[in-house]
């Protein structure tokens, strides 16, 4: 804290922990997206989907509470021991089990970017002509084939929108990280380990710095946040509008 | 029937179960989140909570009323930048959709929904705190009205397309100027939607945390200026839940199933507003 700023354990545990929530979060919301354009019955489309939404509608405090006094705990308790016991031979899974950590901050962000995914996907998907479904059942085709070969290469960029979009909200999410991810500038290559990221160490240290350049240096930390997200954006918007406009040309 | 044709359905089957299955996995930690605020959050509400300052450090009772006020002040600062703002914007959207400040306009507010809320505290930092030199709740509110934006100019877009053509089109042909339709015709047809949507967009930002942090800052007591820090809901949550003592622990859940009763309430009417304006078309 002599003057000197460097950003690397930020920068790095920012794109780890987001990563992390896509790993988790993207397989999880296709799965859902899926069911709920091409499988659930009407009457629980709608309800299903407001309970997704009602996800997204919980503020990040809320999740960061639940995620200190129930979720790392029972990472601490329950998932660490299990992963240490099974895949402890991986350098990602070992270390002492602490329970805040990158590993409790990527699943609570998963949590959080979930809705997002299911909302654009299923969108998407939705908006896959159903002469399409058609063509492929009459085919011959099974629904999980048809939706596999008629309706997801329909909207794979609308789906890659979608996780961009998810990619965005990780990459900004501040409080829930702040309070699980332990708030340590280091890099460890384990999961388990505690780090840091950017939003958290503005959240964390802006109210409190004094000096110009340890202002400079958080302003600065938040521009390359905000170009980064506003990049990661714009690429979700002009995927998910190119099957917008497919979709307009294709009928 | 082939083995080929039972592989192939049982496959379908399989896939469908799986679906199911991320569905239940996605759904349990609202689920769960709920129960916890429920049951951890309840036995700490109580009067006192509602009506009293925050104690000392350490000592049992207090309560967050100062807390309570102050995120209506600073949904007020909010809607006063926000609302208007955004319902103009959307108003624009609607009625001019294909030219090309409607297209620019349409992706800067996407671009903005998308961008991290703690940029927006930062910017409000850099707007309004730099030049007064110190924490104030009209930062707080810049911070939260400019996430408010977005938001609104959607849903007001959305909402205004409704509005069938005929309608412009028999105020116009009573002579009635453009802006005066647009004033006095469009937007009190549209007005339920509307509101409905900020309703929304308020709940949203009542939540937001991060923005407030180097803005509005908080405070331990009541505070009616503007021009100076205020105490904000899920700013004490945040600091609560992140001090050691177990009797603000408590208390963080509560204010926490304040806030969540408070957004999910918004949040179901909406949807039940939303649904009857459907059926009604």
């Amino acid at each position: 804290m002599a003057g000197e700023f460097g950003a690397l354990p930020f920068i790095y545990g920012t794109l780890v922990s987001s990563a992390l929530a896509l790993v988790i979060a993207v397989p999880l919301g296709l799965g859902v997206a899926i069911f709920l354009s091409e499988l659930a019955p009407g009457w629980l489309r709608v309800p299903v989907g407001f309970l997704v939404e009602l996800l997204a509608a919980v503020p990040s405090v809320v999740f960061g509470l639940w995620g200190i006094f129930v979720l790392a705990p029972w990472v601490r308790t329950s998932l660490t021991p299990l992963l240490t016991g099974t895949l402890g031979f991986l350098p990602l899974f070992q270390g002492p089990p602490l329970g805040i950590g990158m590993l409790t901050a990527g699943l609570i962000l998963a949590i959080m970017v979930v809705p997002f995914i299911v909302a654009v996907s299923t969108e998407v998907m939705r908006a896959v002509p159903t002469m399409q479904r058609e063509a492929a059942l009459a085919l011959g085709a099974t629904r999980w084939e048809t939706t596999r070969s008629a309706v997801l290469p329909y909207a794979r960029s609308g789906i890659m929108g979608a996780i961009f979009l998810a990619l965005a909200r990780a990459l900004g999410e501040t409080m829930a990280v702040t309070m699980v991810i332990g708030n340590v500038r280091q890099i460890k290559a384990s999961l388990l380990a505690p780090a840091y990221t950017i939003p958290a160490v503005i959240a964390n240290e802006f109210a409190e710095a004094t000096a110009d350049l340890h202002v400079a240096a958080l302003i600065y930390a938040g521009a390359a946040l905000l170009l980064v997200t506003v990049l990661v954006n714009i690429a979700a918007r002009l995927l998910v509008g190119r099957v917008a406009r497919a979709v307009a040309i294709g009928e | 029937m082939n083995l080929a044709y039972y592989r192939r359905s049982w496959t379908s089957r399989a896939m469908a179960a799986l679906t199911m299955l991320c569905t239940g996995v996605v759904l349990t930690p609202l689920f769960l989140v709920l129960a916890f605020l429920m049951r951890t959050g309840l036995s700490a509400l109580n009067l006192e909570f509602f009506t009293a300052l925050p104690g000392p450090a350490g000592e049992p009772g207090g309560g967050m009323a100062n807390a309570m006020a102050g995120t209506v002040i600073l949904l007020a600062l909010a809607a006063a930048l926000g609302i208007p703002l955004g319902v103009l914007g959307g108003v624009f959207l609607a009625e001019y959709p294909n030219t090309e400040l409607a297209h620019l306009t349409r992706f800067t507010a996407d671009v903005l929904n998308g961008t991290p809320s703690i940029i927006m505290g930062l910017f409000a930092y850099i707007l309004v705190v730099l030049p007064l030199r110190h924490f104030s709740a009209l930062a707080g509110g810049v911070a939260l009205g400019v996430i408010l934006i977005p938001t609104v100019v959607r849903t007001t877009e959305e909402i205004v397309r409704l509005v069938p053509q005929s309608v412009r089109e028999a105020s116009l042909a009573l002579g009635i100027p453009q802006w005066k339709t647009t004033l006095r015709v469009l937007i009190p047809t549209a007005a339920a939607g509307i509101v409905t949507g900020i309703m929304v967009g308020l709940a949203r930002i009542a939540g937001e945390t991060a923005p407030l942090l180097f803005t509005a800052f908080g405070n331990r007591f009541w505070n009616w200026d503007p021009l100076k820090p205020i105490a904000a809901l899920p700013l004490q949550i945040f600091a609560y839940a992140i001090s050691p003592f177990d009797d603000w622990h408590r208390q963080a859940w509560a204010g926490a199933l304040v806030l969540v009763t408070l957004v999910l309430l918004v949040n179901i009417t909406a949807r039940y507003a939303a649904r009857r304006q459907v059926k009604l078309r």
